[in-house]
């Protein structure tokens, strides 16, 4: 319970700092962000005028103290360019970045786990050789290019979906979740080949301890062994990879969406920072890091939870 | 296991060194003038004229793809230099004199780790100066942590062996003992972080400019034909599966080179 109360500790303290950096990096880009706002009506007067109704005056903390306050409590600011709250801008993103990200996510765990086990049961079979070289070859493979290859594949040759045509969950969940399979296809077969890699490896360290010859010797076969005694430890550094994975799985959607053309976060990130309007891309790259500062404070909890012998501190 | 290590590693060296050989090659020359448009090749298909075809200014393909690729490499190579230059100095000196600076670099650095890359460098991207060379700096910045933690760890390792106790008795002063001495013991780990880092610098090329971020027109680049190529996906396919097919086989020679030092082949 100490370790966890301290964990949230470090945990508040990182969000905080996080946050407090990523508004410090928007705020040294050079260039005024007055005249963008103003275009041809810009004259010196209107700008100074402005550039007080936005509070750009003033300190810098202060003005990220209430930048902080305003994102917590929902209220994040004005949008450069599309002139609304950066809320109702985000409207919408976040559910289909999370729901992208939670498919992958599941896909991910559902298949690299059987996998990296199938492949460590029968290691140096023809099944093992055939999955270490897939597995390298398919790490290799950036998501976005799979996204591609699925577009065309299945979108253009097959027509199982209409590239382009995204189905929001009000019309149709089953429709929308149809659509985003593929995307999430494409995000998880390199951390598929990535998971089942270590999964591989770190059962077949295990299988080279003291304990696992005792297990032998009490006349468990192959799987006996695995199965009963290796894979709860072996599991171990998997199951903290996965629980951060996440963050990387967010990361790969930011182009995948792209691919796709899902409107989701990802997508808005980069269209805000090609137009520069940087509150949008404040507050969504604070999003995805504070998805991402969890995720590894979630990941230590867990791992904690299941070996209580590992004390990071 | 070593037999196996030694297998992967020259997969690695002959696929790296095949597509080096081609880039090599094609800066000096290909088989067309990459930016010659030609209206009767206009989407021509693969044949022994256009390797790959041409696109829809009738310019050559693969010509195209050569000097693309040599473009991506020069950028992933700049970058893990810009990194790793930065890292090895900021490495050994942490990793040599410790203290508190070490400590809170260290945290630092961890904590920069934990965040995906790409997310890193859209912000950078976002707040460096426009202009050609800013994705390499964004990216350099973005690998220095890795470098110096490496660098640092190996430093910190070697700083209580004999050879350095003894080179300090001899009254050899800091700096030559960290750079001379330790340095070239650092190398072999190091150089499988190279290798990694020049997988992860291509792959982040190759992301950043396909969002339109990266590299901008005129300027070739792998990410940009294959965003470039996904418009024209039902009339040439080709174009961009040989697109994907050059970034994967960088990425993979690599992977495997770094894997066959004794990486685990991603970071």
């Amino acid at each position: 319970m100490r370790y966890v109360c301290k964990k949230t500790g470090i945990l508040i303290i990182t969000l905080i700092l996080v946050s407090l950096l990523a508004f410090l990096a928007f705020q040294v880009i050079p260039g005024d962000p007055t005249t963008k706002l103003l275009g041809t009506e810009y004259t010196p007067e209107r700008a100074e005028a402005l550039r007080e109704e936005l509070g750009l005056n003033r300190p810098v903390f202060v003005r990220y103290w209430e930048w902080l306050t305003g994102f917590v409590t929902g209220d994040m600011g004005m949008s450069y360019s599309y002139a609304m709250d950066v809320r109702d801008v985000l409207h919408g993103k976040v559910a289909v970045t999370a729901v992208l990200a939670i498919i992958s996510w599941i896909i991910v765990v559902g298949v690299s786990i059987p996998l990296g086990i199938a492949m460590a049961r029968y290691q140096s079979g023809r099944f093992d050789r055939v999955g270490v070289a897939m597995n390298q070859v398919f790490m290799a493979i950036p998501s976005f290019f799979l996204g591609i290859l699925f577009t065309y594949i299945f979108g253009l040759v097959l027509k199982w979906f209409t590239p382009g045509k995204f189905i929001p969950f009000s019309e149709s969940f089953w429709g929308c979740i149809g659509y985003m399979i593929f995307p999430a296809i494409a995000i998880s077969i390199p951390k598929i080949a990535k998971v089942a890699k270590l999964l591989r490896s770190s059962i077949l360290h295990e299988m080279g301890l003291d304990y696992v010859r005792t297990a032998y010797s009490h006349g468990n076969s192959r799987w006996m062994v695995i199965r009963i005694h290796v894979l709860r430890n072996a599991l171990l550094p998997v199951v903290t990879y996965l629980a951060m994975s996440l963050a990387d799985i967010v990361a790969s959607s930011i182009i995948v969406e792209q691919v796709f053309a899902l409107p989701g976060l990802g997508r808005l990130l980069v269209t805000s920072i090609s137009n520069r309007d940087f509150p949008v891309a404040l507050c969504i790259v604070v999003i995805i890091a504070f998805v991402v500062v969890f995720m590894n404070y979630l990941a230590d909890i867990v791992t904690q939870y299941i070996d209580p012998r590992v004390r990071l501190d | 296991m070593i037999d196996k290590k030694n297998k992967t590693f020259r997969a690695g060296l002959i696929i790296t060194g095949i597509m080096l050989l081609i880039i090599i090659i094609g800066a000096f020359w290909t088989p067309y003038d990459p930016n010659a448009m030609n209206g009767a090749a206009k989407w021509a298909k693969p044949s022994f004229e256009h390797l790959l075809g041409a696109d829809n200014f009738g310019r050559d393909i693969f010509s195209r793809l050569v000097e693309g690729a040599g473009a991506t490499f020069f950028i992933a190579a700049a970058s893990v230099a810009i990194g790793l230059v930065i890292g090895l100095v900021i490495g050994g000196l942490t990793g040599w004199f410790g203290g508190w600076i070490d400590e809170v670099l260290m945290r630092i650095i961890d904590s920069i780790t934990a965040f995906p890359s790409i997310l890193l460098a859209l912000v950078l991207i976002a707040i460096l100066p426009s202009g050609k060379y800013n994705i390499i700096l964004a990216l350099g910045l973005l690998f220095i942590p890795s470098f110096a933690r490496i660098v640092r760890m190996e430093v910190a390792k070697q700083k209580n062996l004999d050879y350095v106790r003894n080179a300090k008795l001899m009254g050899v002063s800091d700096m030559r003992i960290l750079f001379v001495h330790i340095l070239p013991n650092v190398v072999p780990v190091l150089l499988s972080t190279v290798a990694i880092g020049f997988n992860n610098a291509v792959l982040s090329e190759a992301s950043m400019s396909y969002l339109g971020v990266g590299v901008q027109p005129p300027d070739p680049s792998l990410g940009r034909m294959l965003s470039e190529a996904q418009n024209y996906l039902l009339s040439a396919p080709w174009y961009a599966l040989s697109v994907g097919i050059a970034i994967i086989l960088l990425i993979l020679g690599f992977g495997l080179l770094s894997e066959g030092l004794g990486g685990d082949g991603n970071a």
